[in-house]
């Protein structure tokens, strides 16, 4: 593993090594020294040209805990919005000699360029409405704490699926794991070609929910308003939002998930994102551990690394 | 001590590489450990105290099964777990990246403990010395000793065991092979050539999983 | 002047014979021609068609001479086969009137390898408001005759009915960028199961085939010709062979990347294959040769977009659309449709040459190659290679699709008016215009 592209990158043995690291990973957060001194040495550049406070103390945290240098490159305002340009930005990375480079950007796709220009790994911390890989991985990994399984897990994704890339990770990545996904969104938000896609569609969310192991609400823009997908944030709420009483619909086990940020009201209620089947908190703990494993999985070996 | 083998014994031909010989048997693995189990409460004036962390994966076995005799003879439960050492490895970049083995910490934790470190095969020395910084951030310990299946020698930092299961003087050309019912199917050390292309750097010859 | 006498050649890829050029015309067909005072050209296994003629190029002078210029663009042209190429307006400023489309007129002029037909835009400023000078520009030295606010589309159904009608005055036409604005706003790729694993906005066929639709009713409805660039989806072409049925007077282009190129090489994200129209998928690419080789499609024309490395080595949203096209495009029609033998070496130049120069209106091109025709003539090696290196193009960028693909035949020698521009495949050593500068 060089990169992390895109969930649909890793097979099923490298998801799960991904996994049972981070499980590892997360003994760290509980121990009185927080830290381990693998990626001594390293540097690890994130390189963040959308504002992602989470995401990038998120990944961080997962440096710093592994020891590596971290420098945060937020480009919002800096000679790069003004049209340094990628390809440039890049080479003064390879120039200060970063071994990993976590890069969010608006565009999909930026990941893949980088690539491209920088002799370290890449890993995409979300490219524009493409993927977002370490947030698939920890999702699968809170569905794993929480449930024991993702075989034959009935996982639901509702929300703007067209312009989600974490749709598009857990999508890929639920599947290689063995779980079955179904997408809930009104039909102007599944996207053409979504027939391809391993995954079922339903536009009757009340139909799907008696079923659902895990419902995974997406965050609904606002924005997207303006773009006639949806008549109002009203009927947006009725049809598709997850209140108290959809969730009275779900099996008892069940739990509820949200990447994060939530839009309280639209797409889940409060009541919703505060009871105890909600991992929306723990989902953050986990991102932790995630992506500790992954930056150890990229970096902890010989750099060009192929597994043992 | 049990008659062992002299393992200066004729070595196999050295076309033949898959070939090994017994150092000891499963009889003896089990003699051993009891006697370490003894030697451990003998030094510790019991088990007070006294927690087993072995290093996966066989040392993980052996702590266990240490530490059941040592519960048999104390009539008391002894706390064991284990400590993968991978991360605090001082060789990672030399090699591809691994993957991690259980780390569990045994129940109580180890502060103010005496951490009795366990593992199959004592070597180089520097798992331990990872074992040792892995320690250090789980806790304080108020002792950490060491106890080994086998010693095979060539220190390259100044570690010892406390307990030793058995010394087996070894030469860098050859590989401590150490077979655990749980991992294997049967007990028993075997003592084989090293691997053809292992042989061509001394680096690389020295690559096994021991300590 | 020049007196060429090409020997042993096969004209449209008949029986060989020999193609003797003097004074600017073809003097003399035949077999066993005499020498007289011809400079010999050994042409034996040589295919010889009408000098190409491409109606669909981007010049960028004025405005972007970093990318391309007239001289440089024109150069890549003539390697190509082409002698004439019609220049799109989309310069800076515009070609909206006679002072830009005279200026362009005379760079190609002075430049010598190939004529220049300035294309004049539609609208001011191409912004699809208010009509340009469209007479004025007809008038011009530059006579223009085609018109087309090219990278934009004339939306407003009114404004390009008023164009429809305005341009028969001069036997003008108008040639639409098809491409409904809202439906493709931020659009990126092709919208269909590739653009939604890559997460990149979706151009819909809908938004070429539903403005194609409306201005084939439009144009019979007030009786003009309409011609319609860049045609790219098998919808498109349905709409058209029903338009041609019904004796509307509409024809359409195609560009070589349309007919080799599809989607899937997206994946990757490499803004060499960002293009408008977007690549499509391998059904619309097995329509669009079919439209071709039956003539529902009435020319390829390359769309010629060169841009600076600054402009394409980005992420694919911040690139620009547009691919090279003049060098490669008589190879790779050569392998859509003569190596699957949809079209003979007569049908390619029916589509290269003789059918743009009817649509340009252009009288000294395009013409069957006979005794008083202007010597306007390619040479092609049906039987060679060439692997596409884009360090070595005349072109001044190196945005083309088709780097290191082996594509078949090769350009031996361009003549325009009876001189050489290109030679073995390279540029002859000449002057300008007529012969000498």
């Amino acid at each position: 593993m060089r990169h992390l592209l895109s969930a649909g990158d890793l097979s099923r043995d490298e998801a799960l090594l991904v996994l049972d690291t981070a499980a590892e990973m997360a003994r760290v957060a509980a121990a009185p020294v927080k830290k381990l001194p693998t990626l001594r040495g390293r540097t690890v550049v994130n390189l963040f040209f959308e504002d992602s406070t989470r995401t990038r103390t998120s990944f961080e945290l997962a440096a710093k805990r592994l020891s590596a240098d971290v420098i945060n490159f937020s480009a919002k305002g800096s000679a790069v919005s003004k049209g340094e340009g990628l390809k440039d930005t890049a080479l003064t990375l390879e120039a200060m000699g970063a071994d990993a480079v976590v890069i969010r950007h608006a565009m999909s796709g930026a990941p893949h360029r980088l690539a491209g220009w920088v002799r370290g790994s890449v890993v995409n911390a979300g490219d524009g409405t493409h993927e977002h890989p370490t947030q698939a991985l920890l999702d699968a990994f809170t569905m794993r704490s929480r449930l024991g399984r993702l075989e034959g897990l009935q996982v639901t994704l509702v929300g703007d699926i067209l312009h989600s890339r974490v749709a598009r990770s857990n999508v890929l990545l639920l599947h290689t794991l063995g779980a079955e996904v179904t997408l809930v969104a009104p039909p102007t938000l599944i996207p053409v070609g979504v027939e391809d896609w391993p995954a079922q569609v339903s536009y009757d969310f009340d139909r799907v929910l008696p079923k659902s192991d895990v419902v995974m609400m997406l965050r609904v823009q606002r924005e997207r308003m303006g773009a006639v997908y949806f008549p109002s944030v009203r009927e947006y709420s009725r049809r598709y939002g997850l209140d108290a009483a959809r969730m009275a619909m779900l099996p008892p086990e069940s739990v509820v998930m949200h990447p994060g940020p939530m839009n309280r009201g639209m797409e889940i209620a409060a009541e919703v994102a505060d009871s105890p089947r909600s991992t929306i908190v723990e989902q953050v703990t986990n991102g932790v551990s995630v992506r500790m494993a992954v930056l150890y999985l990229l970096l902890g070996g010989a750099m060009g690394g192929a597994s043992e | 001590m049990t008659t062992a083998p002299d393992p200066r014994r004729p070595r196999p031909v050295s076309g033949d590489r898959t070939a090994a010989h017994p150092v000891l048997d499963a009889a003896d693995v089990t003699r051993v450990l009891t006697r370490m189990a003894h030697e451990i409460l003998e030094k510790n004036g019991g088990a007070d105290d006294v927690v087993l962390l072995g290093i996966p994966t066989r040392g993980s076995t052996l702590a266990h099964r240490i530490a059941e005799q040592m519960a048999s003879v104390e009539q008391r439960t002894v706390p064991v777990g284990s400590l993968d050492v991978t991360l605090y490895r001082d060789d990672l970049r030399l090699r591809g990246v691994r993957a991690l083995g259980r780390t569990e910490l045994p129940p109580g934790g180890v502060d103010g403990r005496i951490v009795v470190l366990v593992d199959d095969v004592l070597f180089s020395g520097r798992t331990v010395r990872a074992a040792l910084d892995a320690i250090g951030d789980l806790g304080r310990p108020a002792a950490v000793q060491l106890a080994v299946l086998v010693d095979r020698g060539h220190r390259e930092l100044p570690i010892r065991a406390d307990y030793v299961g058995k010394n087996i003087p070894t030469s860098l050309r050859e590989t401590v092979h150490v077979l655990l019912a749980e991992h294997d199917g049967r007990d028993g050390v075997l003592i084989g050539p090293a691997d053809l292309s292992r042989q061509e750097s001394r680096q690389e010859s020295r690559q096994d999983t021991s300590s | 002047m020049s007196n060429w006498l090409l020997r042993n050649v096969t004209i449209l890829g008949a029986a060989p014979t020999d193609l003797h050029l003097a004074d600017g015309v073809i003097a003399e067909v035949g077999r066993g021609l005499a020498t007289g005072g011809a400079q010999v050209f050994d042409a034996a296994g040589l295919v010889a068609l009408p000098g190409l003629v491409d109606l669909h190029t981007h010049l960028r002078e004025p405005g972007r001479e970093d990318a391309e210029t007239v001289a440089s663009g024109t150069l890549a042209a003539a390697l190509g086969g082409f002698t004439a190429v019609h220049a799109m307006a989309n310069t800076d400023p515009a070609a909206d009137t006679a002072g830009v489309v005279e200026q362009v007129w005379r760079l190609g002029r002075d430049a010598g390898h190939c004529d220049v037909f300035p294309v004049g835009a539609v609208t001011v400023r191409r912004r699809g408001e208010q009509l340009a000078e469209l007479g004025a520009m007809a008038d011009s030295a530059a006579r223009v005759r085609v018109f087309s606010d090219d990278g934009h589309c004339v939306d407003d159904a009114v404004l390009m009915r008023r164009a429809l009608e305005y341009v028969k005055a001069f036997d003008g036409v108008v040639a639409q960028h098809a491409q409904e604005p809202r439906l493709t706003h931020a659009a990126q790729m092709n919208e269909g199961v590739v653009s939604a694993r890559l997460g990149l906005t979706g151009w819909p066929a809908v938004a070429e085939e539903s403005v194609i639709a409306r201005d084939c009713l439009l144009a019979g409805h007030v009786g003009s010709r309409l011609h319609v660039c860049h045609v790219s989806t098998a919808g498109s072409v349905e709409i058209l062979r029903w338009a041609k049925a019904k004796g509307i007077r509409v024809t359409a282009e195609v560009t070589p990347h349309h007919l080799l190129l599809t989607d899937d090489l997206v994946t990757g994200y490499d803004p060499v294959y960002k293009v408008n129209p977007p690549l499509r998928t391998a059904g619309d690419v097995a329509a669009l040769r079919a439209a071709l080789a039956d003539g529902t499609i009435d020319a390829v024309a390359t769309d010629h977009a060169p841009h600076s490395l600054e402009d394409k080595e980005t992420e694919w949203g911040a690139a620009a659309f547009g691919m090279l096209g003049l060098e490669t495009a008589l190879g790779v029609v050569a392998e859509a449709m003569v190596s699957t033998g949809l079209l003979d070496w007569a049908g390619v130049a029916d589509r290269m040459a003789v059918r743009p120069a009817r649509i340009g209106r252009l009288n000294g091109h395009g013409g069957p190659l006979e005794p008083g025709a202007p010597a306007n003539v390619v040479l092609l090696d049906p039987a060679a290679t060439v692997t596409v290196d884009p360090g070595s193009l005349a072109s001044r960028s190196r945005n083309t699709p088709y780097a290191g693909m082996t594509l078949p035949t090769r350009v031996v020698a361009t003549f325009l008016r009876g001189r050489p521009t290109v030679l073995d495949g390279k540029p002859a050593e000449s002057g300008g215009p007529g012969g000498g500068r």
